[in-house]
């Protein structure tokens, strides 16, 4: 029984580290229609600056901080000077379709290019603000640590003001309207090419959190968020791609399906885990498991 | 003169010549039809009208100033307010939203939920509803929603896009009247597009038919009503 409870609560650690970044990859393709690849990139990104501030000043949340304002400024850095430009000159025909998402990729690997270079390969480490051991119970150690606690903390807190935000200002209504109907959106007066930046810097700075605590929890090099691109995508996929909840739930679900393979069958199939997980929902329900039946039409 | 003067607009989709030299004006305050059938060019007249497509020459002008080549998102701001075709709502929005939609461009929230609060008015039937999705709306309600959310925006001008385009004809009927109950009290001016000639020009104050993207008459809306040549021609009555 104690280890199906550890299974869960460390599953739910690792699903809330994902569904930060699957948020973040289903924030960009709602408003822009990309599968933004670049999002792991601009993350680590992000996460060095992150590094660069605490390893200076001691202080992690003064860092996460920093991070997310550096995550904000590069995801609307990426949309702004790339994807406008790109949207300008390739939009139509199967340029329009593949280019971003081309262009996605091209950028992941100059932002790595970027981050060897001023920072080498070498493993960095983020102190974590709070202890990485397991709590003891009696004469036991769990894998459940203090900063597991923080993790999922900080992840809810961050989903619930997000869920403010969505919900219940303006902003948030924009943000909603443009990626829905972007033409309705532009008669109802929002500005729609700036509201698309917007998304893409709340994209980047939730990614940016994403990278943080994976990082506290881990060390960091160029390709150390990698997995979590791959892991993140595909709960955005299992949640339907367009759903923020559904986004979140898929990672959950996702978090917690690897934590039961990695526990009770072996290390060597939790990628493939991921994967059957991918594949599976593609074939039996390929618009998520958040999917509603549609609405009325007449 | 003020109101709205469409002068020689040509538009072009790729190599098709759309609308060929069009030119009408609209006072303020006046309804003003526009009738056409299928492919006339009505849709791209009113989407060049709002911003949401670019002219190739022409200008056109509301209160004196040019329109053509302003972004929509601007327009709305100097009162002009376009309902596309087709119920142009946000499904997966409540009806509330949708509604605030229309006024999220001001800065005073106030101003927004007042002209929400005359909208409802006018549209008990989204009252009732304003917490549902708009997805869960019959056809006629949503008509009423797209129109009752440019009316937020409190628009001087208003460009309506076959509002009974698949309607109920006793539902059409209701459409057409509370617009010229709208348009009166507010003193809207207001250039509405349709293929269901007999009911707009019913209320229109002018009628401008067009075929094949050009204008083949203009006139006094009840004038058009009983010409004979006109009515064979392009009414289809």
């Amino acid at each position: 029984m104690q280890k199906v409870i550890e299974t869960l609560l460390i599953g739910l650690t690792t699903g809330s580290i994902y569904a930060l970044m699957s948020l973040a990859i289903v924030l960009v393709w709602r408003s822009t229609r990309v599968v933004n690849f670049a999002q792991a990139g601009q993350a680590m990104l992000a996460t060095y600056v992150g590094f660069e501030i605490a390893s200076r000043s001691g202080v992690f949340w003064l860092a996460v901080l920093f991070a997310i304002v550096a995550g904000a400024l590069v995801g609307a850095g990426v949309d702004y000077f790339f994807m406008r430009v790109l949207f300008k000159h390739a939009n139509s025909g199967p340029a329009a379709v593949v280019a971003p998402v081309i262009a996605t990729l091209g950028l992941l690997g100059l932002i790595r290019s970027f981050v060897g270079l001023t920072w080498g390969g070498e493993f960095k480490t983020i102190e974590s603000p709070v202890s990485t051991d397991g709590y003891t119970v009696g004469s036991t150690t769990l894998p459940f640590s203090p900063l597991n606690t923080l993790i999922i903390v900080t992840v809810s807190i961050i989903l619930i003001a997000l869920a403010i935000l969505f919900q219940r200002t303006n902003l948030g209504l924009a943000l909603r309207a443009s990626a829905y109907a972007p033409e309705i959106a532009k008669l109802a007066g929002i500005r729609t090419a700036r509201t698309r930046t917007i998304g893409w810097a709340i994209a980047g700075g939730v990614g940016a959190v994403a990278g943080m605590l994976n990082t506290a929890n881990n060390f960091l090099t160029p390709y150390s968020l990698d997995l979590l691109l791959v892991f993140g995508f595909i709960a955005a996929v299992v949640g339907g791609l367009e759903s923020m909840v559904g986004a979140v739930v898929g990672a959950l679900v996702l978090g917690i399906g690897l934590t039961i393979i990695l526990n009770y069958v072996g290390t060597s199939l939790v990628f493939i885990g991921g994967f059957a997980v991918l594949i599976l929902v593609l074939l039996i329900k390929p618009d998520g498991i958040m999917a509603k039946g549609k609405g009325r039409r007449a | 003169m003020s109101g709205l003067v469409v002068t020689r607009l040509n538009v072009s989709h790729g190599a098709i010549h759309a609308l060929h030299d069009i030119s009408f004006s609209v006072e303020p305050g006046q309804l003003a039809a526009v009738i056409g059938s299928n492919g006339a060019g009505k849709t791209t007249l009113l989407r060049t009208l709002s911003g949401l497509k670019d002219s190739s020459s022409g200008t056109a002008q509301w209160e004196g100033r040019e329109m053509l080549g302003v972004k929509p998102e601007d327009l709305v701001r100097r009162g002009i307010s376009h309902v596309s075709e087709g119920k142009s709502v946000i499904p997966e929005l409540t009806v509330k939203e949708n509604l605030v939609l229309g006024g999220i461009w001001r800065a005073n929230k106030a101003e927004t939920q007042e002209s929400i609060e005359q909208v409802v008015e006018l549209f008990p039937r989204l009252g009732e509803r304003m917490s549902q999705s708009a997805d869960t709306l019959s056809g006629g309600e949503r008509q009423m929603l797209a129109i009752g959310r440019a009316l937020v925006s409190r628009p001087k001008l208003l460009l309506l896009d076959e509002p009974s385009l698949g309607l109920a004809p006793l539902v059409i009927e209701q459409i057409f009247d509370t617009i010229n109950t709208f348009r009166t009290k507010m003193g809207l001016t207001v250039v509405l597009v349709e293929q269901n000639a007999m009911s707009a020009l019913e209320i229109a104050d002018i009628g401008v038919i067009i075929n094949l993207g050009r204008v083949v008459a203009t006139g006094n809306a009840s004038e058009l009503i009983n010409d004979p040549a006109l009515r064979a021609a392009y009414l289809g009555y």
